[in-house]
């Protein structure tokens, strides 16, 4: 069981590697919406850093989503999707390894420029290292909630515009806890009660979730 | 057993198609004429029988059709994640048009909530709209009425779109407490106390008596229009059956 768990995201991640574009194109969207704020506000630095995390995250959250196309559709479309509903290890597990995989190839460089684009938008030193905490406790829920609403849309042929209102209200509660953590650093609190939220709703995804995916993807299937 | 099995029986017996078209059209004239009776008096003592408020003058009369606005918009929510319960466990084709039916009523009356709302927030607070949390969260479950809308009605068959849309519910309803709560927190540290003051009000029976009238004035209205949708949606639907074409011979 654990066996096809790891060659399944051996697989993914090397798909992933063969197909560049579709780690850099979310990658690239990130940097470029990230820095029309600059160009659309004005070299403003104060203004810059009171609305850097806001941006980092709302721009986080629509790579994010952008992205999430890329998860099953070309599985669903060779019908490798099918077969895995046909294996005997449940299809609730499987799923866990394409979204890790997803992650790996697209939450996780997020994550790792993210430093950069702080200092671009003048944001504190001190602030960067609760950011990427908070990007590396939040994205994977993200990741996680994108899949069932994917998982629903993958057979329509316009999924796009109905995957965002699907998934942008379930995006809020991390958002707001997320940019709550970074307004208590900035105003010299701790951010762990925020961080042990994000925790939870993490937790809480990866128990929940994968049972809704593997619902949603057999009815998509069907 | 013989009581389980009769009540297994009825439960088929209501779910099947023509049995529900014959008692809902049954019923549907007496909810009507009680849901006009309630509207009727409960209007009438909210707006003139019951006192005016001594801190909010005339204006807190909204609060009759605003609090049971709000009220049902959450309730409908409720209604449509069970049915979607039943729909996905018992595949039952009533349940899932119940279910269906259940939106776009539950995302009129968020609107309902959210207008008169807004509209109550002008002389009170002196503007439309503040990102209280209340507020945040009825537009939140607007959204998501709005998901369900565009999901059901993007999938062309009928009965996967049903099941694609009893899923979303589903998440839905385990993500409303988080969304409510994490809206809730964001807001109290944010602003202090210009709403929370008429969060609680202790209300007197005077105005309490009216607003439990209009709230279950609302609760019929719902009722009576998700029995009418249901019904239509059910023709529609079987029009190729024999129960429908006996139907329309008899008309």
């Amino acid at each position: 069981m654990f066996n096809i768990w790891t060659q399944l995201l051996k697989r993914d991640l090397l798909i992933a590697f063969r197909r560049r574009s579709e780690i850099i194109h979310p990658l690239i969207f990130f940097i470029m919406v990230v820095s029309l704020f600059p160009l659309a506000i004005g070299d403003d630095k104060i203004l810059l850093q009171k609305i850097a995390p806001a941006v980092i995250w709302v721009t986080a959250l629509l790579a994010t989503m952008l992205s999430l196309d890329n998860l099953f559709r070309s599985d669903f479309e060779d019908g490798s999707l099918e077969q895995m509903t046909l294996l005997q290890v449940p299809l609730s597990f499987l799923v866990t390894a394409k979204i890790t995989a997803h992650w790996i190839t697209t939450g996780l460089p997020l994550i790792l420029i993210t430093p950069v684009l702080a200092m671009l938008l003048y944001l504190p030193t001190e602030m960067v290292s609760t950011l990427v905490l908070t990007l590396l406790v939040g994205t994977p829920t993200l990741s996680l909630i994108g899949a069932v609403a994917i998982a629903l849309t993958v057979a329509l042929r316009q999924g796009g515009v109905i995957l965002s209102l699907l998934v942008l209200p379930l995006y809020i509660p991390v958002l707001i806890f997320a940019t709550l953590a970074l307004q208590n650093v900035e105003q010299g609190f701790s951010a762990e009660a925020q961080l042990a939220m994000m925790f939870a709703i993490l937790v809480l995804a990866i128990t929940l979730s994968p049972f809704a995916i593997a619902a949603a993807l057999k009815v998509s299937l069907n | 057993m013989k009581i389980v099995t009769n009540i297994i029986r009825l439960y088929h017996q209501c779910a099947s198609p023509p049995y529900f078209y014959r008692i809902s059209g049954l019923w549907l004239p007496y909810i009507i004429g009680l849901c006009g009776l309630l509207f009727a008096y409960g209007l009438y003592s909210g707006l003139f029988l019951a006192p005016t408020d001594y801190e909010q003058g005339e204006a807190y009369r909204i609060i009759f059709v605003h609090v049971p606005a709000a009220w049902m918009s959450m309730f409908i929510y409720m209604v449509m994640a069970a049915t979607g319960v039943i729909a996905l466990v018992w595949r039952l084709k009533l349940a899932e048009i119940v279910m269906i039916s259940c939106a776009p009523i539950g995302a009129s009356f968020t609107f309902l909530a959210l207008a008169t709302g807004s509209i109550w927030g002008k002389p009170m607070w002196n503007t439309w709209w503040v990102w209280d949390a209340r507020l945040t969260s009825e537009l939140l479950l607007l959204f998501l009425y709005f998901g369900v809308m565009a999901l059901y009605n993007a999938i062309e068959d009928r009965r996967t779109a049903a099941r694609a849309v009893a899923i979303l519910a589903l998440v839905g309803v385990v993500n409303i407490p988080i969304i409510h709560y994490s809206v809730e927190w964001w807001n109290t540290l944010h602003q202090g106390p210009t709403v929370t003051k008429f969060d609680k009000p202790s209300i007197h029976l005077s105005m309490l008596i009216p607003l439990l009238v209009m709230a279950v004035a609302f609760k019929l209205f719902f009722i009576a229009s998700l029995f009418m949708r249901v019904r239509t949606e059910l023709l529609r639907r079987e029009q190729n059956s024999k129960w429908v074409n006996t139907l329309l011979e008899s008309k």
